[in-house]
Formats: C-alpha cells, sequence, structure tokens
C-alpha cells in the first residue's frame, strides 16, 4: 500500500504541493487528474523517491521512502517501474538494448535468457519488429511502449505512468491505454497514472484522484468523479472554461 | 542612504552564492569518491569513456603537440641565437614541454573536445530524464555516470600528455634539425643532459590532477544543468571557461609548490 501524508514541496518561494494525502491500495489503478503545473509528476517523483519531501511522509508499506538511505532505499525502489511523460530512453542503445538495461545491469542473467526475456516484452507491448532501433528512429508511441516494456522487465510490484499518452493520436492513446489496463490486470502490479485524457482514462483505472492548488480535493472511483458536485472537480472533468478554476 | 549599503548587499550576495556552489561541488565529488569504493567497478564503462576522453582527443593532441613543438622550436632559437646559445634549443623546447606546456595545452584541448562533450551529454540526460530513470532503477547516478568519467579523465591525460610532448620534441627536432641546420646529436644530448626525472614527474602530477579537475567540472555543470536546450548549452559555456581558467590557476599553484620545493 502507498500512502502520502500531508506531503508538503516548495522550489524557491514557489509552493507546490500543500499537504497532499493519498492512499492507494496494493493491486489498484489510480489516474492522478489536475490543471498543468499542480505538481502531479512532483507528487509522483516523491512517491519514487527521486525528490524529497519538505515536510510529510510517503509509505510504502509503512516503510518512509523519504527517510530511508542505502540499501534500504535501493531495495524499495526495486520495486517501482516509473515510465517518464518523454520515455526517458538511453539516446545511445537501441530499442532491445533499452529493454534490457535494468537486466544487464541488475542481475547476472545470462546473455540468452536476457534475450528471451526482452523479446517477450517487446512482444507484449508490440514492438517486435523495433527491437534494432534508436529511440530517434521511432515515433513517440513506440518509445512509450519501449519505455513501457524496459519498466515490466522488472517485474516492478509498483508502476507510475508520467502522461503515458501526451503528445499522441487518439488511436495510439487509445492502444496505450489497453496495454496498461491489460498489463496491470494480468500481471496485478499497483498503477498510478498521471494523465489529461479525461474521459478516456475513466474506463481503465479502478479510482481517480484530483490535484488542485497543492492537495487532493478529491478521491473516489470514476463513477463516483462523473457524478461529482464539487464546483473545481465538475468544471475540470468537464473542460468547462466557466468556473472556480481561473485560467491563467 | 539605503544606496550606500547596496555594494555590500552585491559583495555578500556573490560571496554567499560562490560558497554555495563551491559546497555543492565538494558534495558531488565526496560522493562519486564514495561510491568509487564499493563494487561493481563498471570496467567496461570505464574502458568505453577512456576511449570518449583520451582516444577520440588523440588526432587534435598529435596535431597540437607538433605544431606547438616546432613553433617552439622557431622562438627558441631566435632568441637564443642572440646569445649565440642555440645548441640549448633542444632542452628549452623539452623542458619547457614536459613541466609546462604538454600538461597544460593537452588539458585545455581534452577540456574542448572531451569536456564539453562531457557536460552536453549528461546535461541531455538530465533534462531527458535519463538520469532519473537511472535512479528510479536503483542505479546511482554518481557511481554509472560520474565515477568512470573521472577514472578515464585520470587515466587518459597523462597518457595524452606523453604522446603531446614526444611529438611535440619531434617537431622541434624537425626544425631545429631540418630548418635550422643545429645537428641531431646537439638537439638530443642536450634534452639527455638537462631533463632530469622529476620534470618528467612534475608533469605527469600537473596532468593527472588535470584529468580529476577537467572531468569533475564537465559532469558537475552536465548534472546540475538547467532547463532545456539553453541550460545545456548555458552550462557547456560554463563547464569549458571554467576547466580553462582552474586549469591555469592550478597550474600556477603545482608549479609555484614544485618550484619552491626544487
Amino acid at each position: 500500500m502507498i500512502k502520502v501524508v500531508d506531503l508538503y514541496k516548495s522550489f524557491k518561494d514557489q509552493a507546490v504541493l500543500r499537504g497532499v494525502n493519498l492512499t492507494i491500495e496494493e493491486g489498484c489503478s489510480m489516474a492522478l487528474i489536475g490543471g498543468s503545473g499542480q505538481g502531479k509528476s512532483i507528487l509522483l517523483k516523491h512517491i519514487i523517491g527521486l525528490i524529497r519531501p519538505d515536510q510529510g511522509r510517503v509509505l510504502i508499506d509503512n516503510q518512509d521512502i523519504g527517510k530511508v538511505r542505502g540499501r534500504p532505499l535501493k531495495q524499495l525502489k526495486e520495486r517501482f517501474g516509473i515510465v517518464f511523460q518523454g520515455g526517458a530512453l538511453f539516446d545511445s542503445l537501441t530499442v532491445f538494448d533499452n529493454v534490457a538495461f535494468p537486466l544487464r545491469e541488475k542481475t547476472r542473467l545470462n546473455d540468452s535468457i536476457i534475450r528471451d526475456k526482452v523479446l517477450q516484452e517487446l512482444s507484449r507491448v508490440g514492438l517486435s519488429d523495433a527491437k534494432k532501433k534508436y529511440p530517434a528512429e521511432i515515433s513517440g508511441g513506440m518509445k512509450k511502449r519501449t519505455a513501457l516494456a524496459r519498466c515490466l522487465i522488472m517485474n516492478p510490484e509498483i508502476i507510475l505512468f508520467d502522461e503515458p499518452t501526451t503528445g499522441l493520436d487518439p488511436l495510439i492513446s487509445k492502444a496505450i491505454h489497453r496495454l496498461i489496463r491489460e498489463c496491470q490486470k494480468s500481471l496485478k502490479f499497483t498503477a498510478i497514472i498521471v494523465t489529461h485524457e479525461i474521459p478516456a482514462i475513466f474506463s481503465i483505472v479502478d479510482y481517480v484522484a484530483m490535484l488542485y492548488n497543492g492537495k487532493i480535493i478529491f478521491t473516489g472511483t470514476p463513477e463516483e468523479i462523473k457524478t461529482s458536485l464539487d464546483p473545481v472537480v465538475h468544471q475540470f472533468i468537464h473542460g468547462e472554461l466557466e468556473g472556480p478554476i481561473s485560467l491563467k | 542612504m539605503i544606496w550606500i549599503l547596496t555594494p555590500f548587499k552585491l559583495i555578500g550576495s556573490y560571496t554567499h552564492r560562490f560558497i554555495r556552489e563551491l559546497g555543492k561541488m565538494v558534495c558531488f565529488i565526496a560522493t562519486s569518491f564514495f561510491w568509487m569504493m564499493f563494487p561493481p567497478y563498471l570496467i567496461q564503462r570505464i574502458i568505453k569513456q577512456i576511449n570518449f576522453i583520451g582516444v577520440k582527443t588523440t588526432p587534435v593532441i598529435v596535431l597540437t603537440g607538433s605544431f606547438t613543438g616546432m613553433v617552439l622550436a622557431l622562438q627558441t632559437y631566435y632568441a637564443l641565437a642572440k646569445f649565440g646559445a642555440e645548441s640549448s634549443v633542444g632542452p628549452v623546447v623539452a623542458l619547457s614541454l614536459i613541466r609546462e606546456l604538454g600538461p597544460v595545452i593537452s588539458a585545455l584541448m581534452v577540456t574542448g573536445c572531451a569536456g564539453s562533450a562531457l557536460t552536453a551529454e549528461i546535461g541531455i540526460m538530465r533534462i531527458t530524464e535519463q538520469i532519473d530513470a537511472l535512479d528510479a532503477m536503483a542505479l546511482n547516478p554518481h557511481k554509472y555516470l560520474i565515477v568512470p568519467n573521472i577514472i578515464a579523465g585520470i587515466l587518459s591525460l597523462p597518457l595524452l600528455n606523453a604522446i603531446f610532448v614526444v611529438l611535440g620534441v619531434f617537431g622541434g627536432y624537425t626544425i631545429s634539425v631540418g630548418l635550422m641546420d643545429l645537428s641531431s646529436g646537439t638537439y638530443f644530448q642536450g634534452i639527455r643532459d638537462f631533463i632530469k626525472t622529476r620534470d618528467i614527474l612534475e608533469g605527469l602530477y600537473k596532468s593527472i590532477s588535470f584529468g580529476f579537475l577537467i572531468t569533475w567540472i564537465s559532469c558537475y555543470k552536465g548534472y546540475f544543468t538547467g532547463y532545456g536546450a539553453e541550460g545545456v548549452s548555458k552550462s557547456t559555456i560554463r563547464s569549458v571557461v571554467l576547466s580553462s581558467v582552474m586549469i591555469l590557476i592550478w597550474d600556477y599553484f603545482m608549479t609555484s609548490v614544485m618550484v619552491l620545493n626544487n
């Protein structure tokens, strides 16, 4: 279980997170929505321990990721996978080598086992034909799928997706959503998906949380958010220009 | 009256920024040294970086080394001829190259070629979240990215310096013997008589410390780069300027210590 308790984070004078509280049950998928610049990606980076909070805690099965150091932190991070917004693929490696990278660096498996595992993951995400290409030679959607394959190859318990469909056309977005859903259901990992894909995301997640003004103002099922009477939530999910959310 | 305080505020602010940056740089290198001590030692990555820093800079070192030796021989011959001491061209050229010009110019060349590329590469990895990806995979970015570069820099610079000096001495030889009609024996005998092991060791110590300085500054500037392409571009410029200035300042301090201890 992931539990975010009273999390605060500021950059210079700008307060980004102002007391975030959030709980994600094991094996569930949650969409994290909110306006641009509200701190969704920052929250994600806190959850995986890439940023330390100014105040508050991120508990992974009751272990505070902001407090642990050394080997326990490494062990905690090994339970995670993250698909970054731009894929964060290594430019100098091919698609195959990018997916093989965690296995080569973190395990002592021999080359033939690594090869089999990589081909299996590439086939799962539909990239068997692109294995020899470099990140610069593939499309945005393929980069996201490569990043997902690199993530899945280590069988993480928790996967964080930072805007996995941003900049992709509707068909590719739908395919990526379906892929995430299928992988999540079959591999049973906990998923947190930062996204702007509303309402498409509601069909693939168990829960939705909305971040506004540095706080979580709504947590519930997709059905609940659709019928929410909160004016901020209502305005945001319906994309209305008039309402309490001001456009800056 | 408040304007009277403005210069003091400015000095204070610059001093504060300088000390903070220096502290950050020291913490950065201390973290790298800490991770350097623990296995795995990533030998393959170190070899790859030696190829990147050392081998790929070799053509530039070959060219600059040869021409530096040639121009040094020309100028030295011109100056010494006024005192009738042309026979000392060999040792003067060799001594200048071994103790000073070899380590400094080869370090400046490495800064321009490999140091800038290193900052840009690490900077791009930072802005495209590749460093975050390493961290998220529980791979320490210091251990994986910084340590191999620092070791490669420390190992490559003395070798590049050696190539620079040898080619410089032969460049000087071609000018002195081929153009100025100095005898081959005079040129090399002078070098044998005047160059001591201590001179070679001083050049070696300098190039090792320059290798460390260049990779430290280049990696640091890339690791803490600003946002976007502009951020990487600024970091690269700062890295080259700071490395070049630090090479010359550090060279002065090392020379002072070595000369005073002789």
